[in-house]
């Protein structure tokens, strides 16, 4: 029998509230094993530990139970203060009597009821537990960063300036992702391109840093510290040694029909293409969709005209398959599609666009060399309207329930920009609020009104009806007037809402990371661990995690990389002890835990046993300790009993079961 | 009038209008679509916070129940799915069921069924004129 | 007899996986969401952890409800654990089923990290489930009972 310490927290009021923290030390002090109990006002403090760790000693107890808050927050905290009592840390459970009890009931008697059964079932359980000894593994010192955008360039430049290898992994031709597809960043109206393409060189030239371009992330096997991830590199059809990046390719090409990613459809580009002037690496690719050679093997034109030779139409995809110690999730975003609001009219005329698009008319080197103009009939506009939160903030099938975030600020950048490069254009804004939290960012949008006269009206628009004479029809509404409003404009801009890219569900999937419902990787605490993922290893940086804007991006991404280093930097990391174990006189040896196990940790050894007296040569399952992750599969599918799990064995959560249904 | 009553009539209109008022974020995008808003005293926007605030005696007195051509046309665009639209319908039927005669009784039914007529119409009809 | 006078107030053991559902449940508690306090949970690894003969222990020893919760399919922080739970309790409650257990009184539902609402819901279906079929006699090893 253990001699069981129970120490029942009161988390100030947060538990002492609804439960009678005495009564419970009172009721569980009945309990067989338990031979000492007490009530304190933080457990996890200083003060509350040094408790535990004197009754550990006085007491000479061999488990502990603490009534407290979720294992997911304090497991980890009182682990260690039994350790430094002497204690193996394996001794020690959770009654989760905070989340699970004092915050959801509002009944004293009835909470602390509950709170006594919760303490029961942990001191029924650790009355079996035994000592557990995790084991080591080796941290392969090189991060993975997924995603080649601002968020995943700063966290593999912070890494690899801490002096470890970085891969970065990037699904189109270049770095540089959304950010350099804007024209200006606020709020301080710099040039996206001028501040962007320093970190993307100095990314490409960093010694440490590899980029995989072109490129994608098949399969994640393996776990913290030791990942194995194979990286499609798709098929370039260039020779990246020898092409030289003069262009001439891309001049000649014929196939010049196809629509341009990076400018959004609104120009086009040729079949062999580098994405955008600054590309890096500047080298181009064929889309072998569109490639004339490709499709009807005629043609090879770009082959001719390559002095470097770089021309490759033979080559195929390659899988580089490489071991890392931890993993950067750096997706980023996509706009919705707009064209599902029917009322804006965006399918139906061009001169309706989105913010996104407007970037690219606004950039210099976009599809209308920085010329503000309509894309029907490339007239100058007079009146233009923006339209604020399209998608975002609907609790419809349609759109997103979440605020982009970002769009309040570059709305008013927008149009801040367009007053003082076209004084003649009236811009008018309908919105349903103003968000600009931020540094400078209220004064950025009070500037946009009271220097540059943005017209900001509260108030919605409902429909956008595109004209015979080729202008658009406003019809919305000023809230605070009270009146609908009538308005011809020359175009309409829709700040659609942002979503994580599409890809990303497949990514979290293979990283067995949690993603929630809006398809945004989840962080392991709202609070205390942002960038982190539950699934240890994986880090999260950028809009995968949450909508957010460039500042915040650079920050979360230092962060991130912060994280990773910490992980890399050491050299061996404790394994979960709790594993599976088989007993070597139930087993037979049927090879149903090894089929079930996703880890592939179960192997066969045909060894002598002593089964009571009789000697025996016998096939039987064995559990490599590092690589088993103790999710418990084989314990159910054993057929005869003989697999169980350390630390969440048969007879703990059977005693659990009956001590709460007792 | 009784805050009770007040109560009980702003829950008569939720329940017959099925509309979430709750919901509203207040951006307008009902009376942006309305075709019939100038006409209106009560604007499709304010439904809601008449119906919010217990009014619904103000919006029943009110000309916009007779202005609202029932197109949805708000129910339809609402970001967040409050349906105002539905809530004119309901404050209607209130004010005919106010207004004491029982126009269809379950009696009548029978003689007006017919096969060209749908009886879902019959249905809607007998929902909204009957007492 | 003391049942007929007491309100019924049902056991429910709640089996909950550590990455999803248990922090699910966290997040309904910091949430401040109420369910009833008859629901208790039991922390496990994985739902394919959650070996059936828990569960009819779980009646066994009188409980009138037992649900388990998990990630999502394809969610699962194991990769395909949340498959095979599927399967076994798809099994074994229909086994219940047969020998007198209704099936309300069984349930698996798959709940987020990010789902705290939805547990809370769950939650209070599932207890207003089970007091509606009353407590629970099948399996009940009458010489448990207190």
């Amino acid at each position: 029998m253990q001699r069981v310490g129970v120490f029942v927290c009161h988390c100030g009021s947060n538990i002492a509230a609804t439960v009678d923290v005495k009564k419970v030390v009172e009721m569980v002090s009945l309990e067989p094993g338990v031979v000492h109990a007490e009530d304190y006002q933080y457990m996890c403090s200083e003060a509350g530990q040094a408790r535990i760790d004197a009754a550990i000693k006085e007491k000479g107890l061999t488990g502990i139970v603490v009534c407290s808050c979720s294992p997911r927050m304090h497991e980890a905290t009182f682990r260690k203060a039994a350790e430094r009592a002497g204690l193996n840390p394996y001794m020690v459970e959770i009654a989760n009597i905070r989340e699970h009890c004092s915050w959801i009931h509002k009944d004293m008697e009835e909470a602390t009821k509950k709170a006594v059964v919760l303490a029961r079932a942990a001191i029924a359980k650790v009355n079996l537990n035994a000592p557990l000894q995790p084991g080591e593994s080796l941290v392969t010192k090189r991060a993975l960063v997924i995603g080649g955008g601002i968020a995943g360039i700063q966290t593999a430049i912070d890494i690899a300036d801490a002096g470890y290898e970085v891969d970065i992994v990037e699904k189109t031709p270049s770095i540089g992702g959304r950010m350099s597809q804007l024209d200006k960043t606020f709020p301080t109206l710099d040039c996206s391109a001028c501040i962007l393409t320093p970190k993307m060189v100095e990314a490409a030239a960093h010694e440490k840093i590899t980029i995989y371009t072109y490129s994608e992330v098949d399969k994640v096997t393996g776990f913290v510290g030791d990942f194995t991830v194979d990286i499609r590199k798709k098929a370039r059809s260039i020779d990246m040694n020898k092409c030289t990046g003069c262009g001439v390719c891309q001049e000649k090409c014929p196939s010049k029909k196809t629509p341009s990613e990076f400018n959004r459809g609104l120009n086009t580009r040729s079949a062999i293409y580098t994405p955008f002037a600054q590309a890096i690496p500047n080298v181009p690719v064929i889309d072998r969709d569109a490639c004339i050679k490709f499709k009807t093997g005629k043609c090879g034109i770009c082959e001719k005209v390559c002095q470097a030779g770089a021309i490759d139409y033979e080559q195929k995809d390659e899988i580089v398959t490489q071991k890392y110690g931890a993993i950067v999730v750096a997706t980023g975003f996509d706009v919705i599609k707009v064209d599902q609001y029917e009322e804006y009219a965006y399918s139906q005329s061009k001169d309706v666009i989105t913010s996104l698009e407007l970037e690219r008319i606004m950039n210099a080197a976009g599809p209308t060399k920085g010329h503000l103009e309509r894309l029907s009939d490339g007239k100058h506009p007079k009146e233009m309207v923006f339209i604020q939160c399209v998608g975002s903030r609907c609790s419809d099938d349609k759109g997103k329930s979440y605020c982009s975030k970002i769009c309040c600020m570059y709305t008013a950048k927008h149009a801040m920009l367009i007053r003082d490069k076209y004084p003649d254009v009236n811009v008018t804004v309908f919105y349903i609020d103003v968000r600009t939290p931020g540094k400078n960012f209220d004064e950025f949008y009070r500037r946009a009104v009271e220097d540059y006269g943005v017209n900001y009206i509260k108030g919605q628009v409902g429909k956008v009806a595109p004209q015979p004479d080729g202008s658009l029809l406003v019809q919305g509404v000023d809230l605070i007037d009270n009146k609908q409003i009538l308005k011809k404009a020359d175009m309409v801009v829709l700040a659609a809402a942002i979503e994580p890219e599409k890809d990303v569900r497949r990514i979290a999937t293979m990283l067995t990371a949690s993603i929630d419902t809006n398809n945004f990787l989840t962080e392991s605490h709202a609070k205390l661990r942002p960038v982190e993922s539950p699934t240890a290893g994986v880090f999260l940086s950028g809009v995968c995690q949450g909508p957010k804007d460039i500042p915040e991006t650079v920050a979360q991404a230092g962060a991130a990389a912060v994280k990773a280093i910490g992980l890399l930097a050491k050299d061996k990391l404790l394994t979960n002890p709790c594993t599976a174990k088989a007993d070597e006189l139930m087993c037979n040896g049927c090879s149903t835990c090894a089929n079930v196990c996703p880890y592939g940790a179960i192997t066969y050894e045909t060894k002598e046993i002593n089964d009571h007296g009789i000697r025996e040569t016998r096939r039987v399952a064995s559990v490599n300790n590092a690589l088993c992750q103790g999710c418990g599969a084989c314990t159910v599918a054993c057929p005869s009993g003989a697999m169980d799990l350390q630390g969440f064995s048969n007879r703990q959560i059977l005693a659990e079961v009956d001590a709460i249904c007792r | 009038m009784s805050g009770h009553l007040h109560e009980d009539m702003k829950s008569r209109v939720i329940d017959i209008s099925g509309a979430s008022p709750h919901k509203c974020m207040k951006c307008g995008k009902c009376s942006a679509s309305c075709p019939s808003f100038d006409e209106m005293d009560i604007k499709p926007h304010q439904f809601v916070s008449y119906v919010n605030n217990g009014d619904i005696e103000a919006l029943m007195a009110s000309k916009s129940l007779g202005k609202c051509l029932s197109c949805f046309a708000c129910v339809e665009r609402c970001p967040r799915d409050v349906k105002p639209g539905k809530i004119v319908d309901a404050a209607r039927q209130m004010l005919i069921r106010q207004q004491g005669q029982a126009m269809l009784t379950p009696e009548d039914v029978p003689e007006l069924l017919d096969p060209e007529v749908p009886q879902q119409l019959l249905m809607s009809a007998f929902r909204r004129y009957s007492r | 007899m003391s049942i007929e006078n007491e309100t019924f107030r049902p056991k429910i053991v709640a089996f909950c996986c550590n990455w999803c559902s248990y922090a699910g449940a966290d997040l309904a508690g910091s949430s401040r969401l109420v369910y009833p306090a008859d629901v208790k949970i039991i922390r496990v690894p994985c739902s394919c952890r959650v070996n059936p003969m828990f569960i009819l222990r779980a009646f066994e020893k009188g409980a009138d409800g037992v649900i388990m919760c998990g990630c999502h399919p394809g969610d699962c922080h194991y990769s395909t654990g949340n498959y095979y739970a599927r399967r076994r309790m798809t099994l074994l409650f229909s086994m219940l089923d047969f020998i007198g257990v209704e099936n309300g009184r069984t349930r698996v539902e798959w709940v987020s990290a990010a789902e705290g609402v939805k547990f809370s819901t769950t939650m209070n279906e599932f207890v207003e489930k089970i007091t509606s079929l009353g407590p629970n006699v099948r399996l009940e090893d009458l010489r448990c009972r207190n």
